[in-house]
């Protein structure tokens, strides 16, 4: 009889101990950093939502947790291939954006879990994202800087000195992706979601348009290629006739300085001649007389005939003496 | 094995007696046990994240630590000293970051790219960054490796969006790296992402394939303007400083007719005057004189000289009378 009472005791005991921890496994639950907590009653949130972490309790059996995400949770958009931009270029957009669950209790009612969650977001930034493509010129989405000024590399400018430049746009990316996120951050926030951000990663030209970029890309080097040609042809032919400016400056100026020192030189022989030669009526009479002699032994040789007559004074005494003695 | 155990009368058959301190025992070896499964070593470039029950509640340094056993505390190693690398439109085999590259399918994608005046450009880049807040980097993104590769990418494509496709290609690379940079940690800044980027390098930047060739083009024009321009150069200086030196050799020259000149007159006045000076003593005698002299020197010379007498009257007859070499007597 002892023994049997000692033994339902024990047996007490343990079904009590067994108990003990199913209420408290069932009543006791961790949650993490990067969790938020809904407590729900027969699938109705009971209690406001545990947004801290740590070892919490709750009412065993009857109340269940849902745990929630509270990081900021990705969201990649689909690659649409072919989109319209105003100008009517088709482009290829892939985006992205961040969110995270700001409601538990609405994102809890309105979605249930994140897949549904997926899909909104898809819903709402696809659509808001397709408009925004269609409402705006490719340059729009492209650039984001008003007035940036590039800089020009001189060497690739085309043949009219076009190129290298930026044109003017309105708004530029971040305004685009920022009507983006404006338009959806409103309605995903029925939702319990904040979105916290989109942003394009990538914006490509379809296929399509991709050949006729290709074939302008390849104009425009072409036409920077002639340019260099033409300048190079262009430049060689100046350098060419600096060549022969340069020669015939070099020569004329070189004639004329030779012409100067020559006719100085002349013109300072001449006077030295006079100053000697017009000294005096003798120096001018015997000028005369040497500069004939010098001029008959220049201008007579072999083959010269001279005449000479008895009469001249060289050769008056061949005839007769008498003559001078006369 | 019994034998030696002393079993006590009252025991129940087969059931053996152990010491009464062999629960003791059992209970501080197991405590010791399970208070050693706590302990944890920390390496050198990484910090242990401790959560209890899920509570961030200290951030371990390297060395031997401990934490509560029994998934009452769990520790996340986080590699704050290392730096990690991404990389974009391509991949280096062999990485230990799961993000660091995209698979091979996506690389064509990433690296197009649309620039400013609406060209094409092919860039890739990788960017080198590390954690610097353990507690963001665990606790505030999911998935921090991939944002930040949407991060990069996208910012990569804002900043080549505003430049011209020949400041992507040439000029402005230093440029696009320090913007990108800036404005990449700008949007990790505000995701709280606990990353440091270090820093981001742009690697092959090319343009299109199909438009490569005429980009080699307008290098090869470059190269024959460069040469036009050199052999037009070569012939300029092949010709202007010789001319230059002929001409200064003609003014030389002129310089020395000029010396001479002057020099030669000067040496005929002297000459005429000294002459002068004995003329005017003797005028007649020194006339005669030179006349003779230069008769002497230059009658020797000629093959024919005709004498005529003063009285006859005419060439002819004295011609007819010789012959054709009539000067010769």
């Amino acid at each position: 009889m002892k023994q049997l009472t000692k033994k339902l005791g024990k047996g007490v005991v343990a079904a009590l101990v067994i108990v003990v921890l199913l209420v408290l496994s069932g009543s006791l639950f961790r949650v993490d950093e990067t969790e938020q907590v809904i407590i729900t009653q027969f699938g109705k949130p009971v209690r406001k939502p545990i947004v801290t972490a740590g070892l919490k309790l709750k009412v065993p059996f009857i109340q269940k947790v849902n745990r929630f995400d509270r990081r900021v949770l990705e969201w990649d958009g689909m690659t649409y291939d072919d989109l319209p931009t105003k100008d009517k270029l088709f482009i290829v957009v892939d985006t992205f954006g961040r969110w995270q669950i700001a409601d538990p209790l609405q994102y809890f009612r309105r979605l249930r879990d994140e897949r549904s969650a997926q899909s909104r977001l898809e819903d709402i930034l696809g659509s808001e994202t397709r408009n925004a493509i269609a409402k705006h010129e490719l340059l729009e989405i492209i650039r984001t800087s008003k007035d940036r000024e590039p800089v020009v590399d001189e060497d690739l400018l085309g043949i009219d000195g076009r190129g290298g430049t930026l044109l003017p746009i309105q708004k530029g990316r971040t305004k685009v992706e920022r009507e983006i996120f404006d338009a959806a951050a409103v309605k995903l926030k029925e939702f319990g979601i904040e979105l916290l951000d989109i942003r394009f990663k990538r914006i490509n030209y379809n296929e399509s348009v991709r050949r006729k970029i290709y074939d302008r890309m390849i104009s425009e080097r072409q036409q920077i290629a002639e340019r260099h040609r033409s300048e190079g042809a262009g430049e060689a032919a100046k350098i060419l006739g600096e060549k022969e400016r340069d020669l015939r400056e070099i020569e004329s100026t070189a004639y004329k300085k030779i012409q100067e020192i020559r006719g100085g030189a002349d013109a300072k022989a001449t006077e030295i001649y006079a100053s000697a030669y017009n000294q005096s009526k003798e120096a001018v009479e015997l000028y005369e007389f040497i500069k004939s002699l010098e001029t008959y032994e220049e201008a007579v040789d072999e083959k010269t005939t001279l005449i000479l007559s008895t009469d001249s004074d060289l050769f008056r005494y061949l005839k007769t003496l008498e003559k001078k003695g006369e | 094995m019994t034998k030696h155990i002393r079993v006590p009368r009252n025991a129940p058959r087969g059931q053996v007696h152990l010491p009464a301190w062999l629960p003791t025992l059992a209970v501080v070896v197991a405590g010791v046990l399970i208070l050693l499964s706590g302990l944890y070593s920390v390496p050198q470039d990484e910090v242990g994240v401790v959560q209890r029950f899920g509570k961030l509640v200290r951030i371990e340094e390297p060395g031997l630590q401990w934490c509560v056993p029994f998934g009452v505390e769990k520790v996340s190693p986080v590699a704050v000293e290392r730096q990690l690398k991404q990389e974009f439109g391509f991949g280096t085999p062999g990485a230990r970051n799961p993000t660091q590259y995209s698979p091979r399918d996506q690389w064509e994608l990433e690296t197009t790219m649309v620039t400013g005046d609406l060209n094409m450009a092919l860039v890739e880049w990788i960017i080198q960054y590390r954690v610097k807040d353990p507690e963001l980097f665990l606790f505030r993104v999911r998935n921090p490796g991939e944002t930040l590769r949407d991060v990069s990418e996208s910012v990569m494509r804002e900043v080549v969006g505003d430049r011209t496709v020949d400041e992507v290609l040439t000029g402005g690379r230093q440029e696009i790296v320090s913007v990108a940079l800036e404005r990449m940690q700008e949007v990790v800044d505000k995701y709280n992402m606990g990353l440091r980027i270090d820093q981001v390098q742009l690697k092959n930047v090319n343009p299109p394939k199909p438009v490569h060739a005429s980009f080699d083009e307008v290098n090869e024009a470059k190269q024959e303007r460069e040469k036009l321009i050199n052999i037009a150069r070569g012939e300029y200086n092949k010709a202007v400083p010789r001319a230059r030196g002929e001409a200064d050799q003609k003014i030389q020259e002129a310089e020395g007719y000029a010396i001479q000149r002057v020099n030669e007159a000067m040496g005929d006045t002297n000459r005429f005057n000294a002459i002068l000076v004995e003329y005017l003593k003797a005028p007649e005698v020194t006339k005669r004189r030179l006349y003779l002299e230069t008769m002497a020197s230059v009658l020797p010379r000629l093959k024919s000289k005709v004498i005529l007498d003063a009285d006859a009257n005419s060439v002819l007859p004295l011609l007819q009378l010789d012959g054709q070499e009539g000067g010769r007597r």
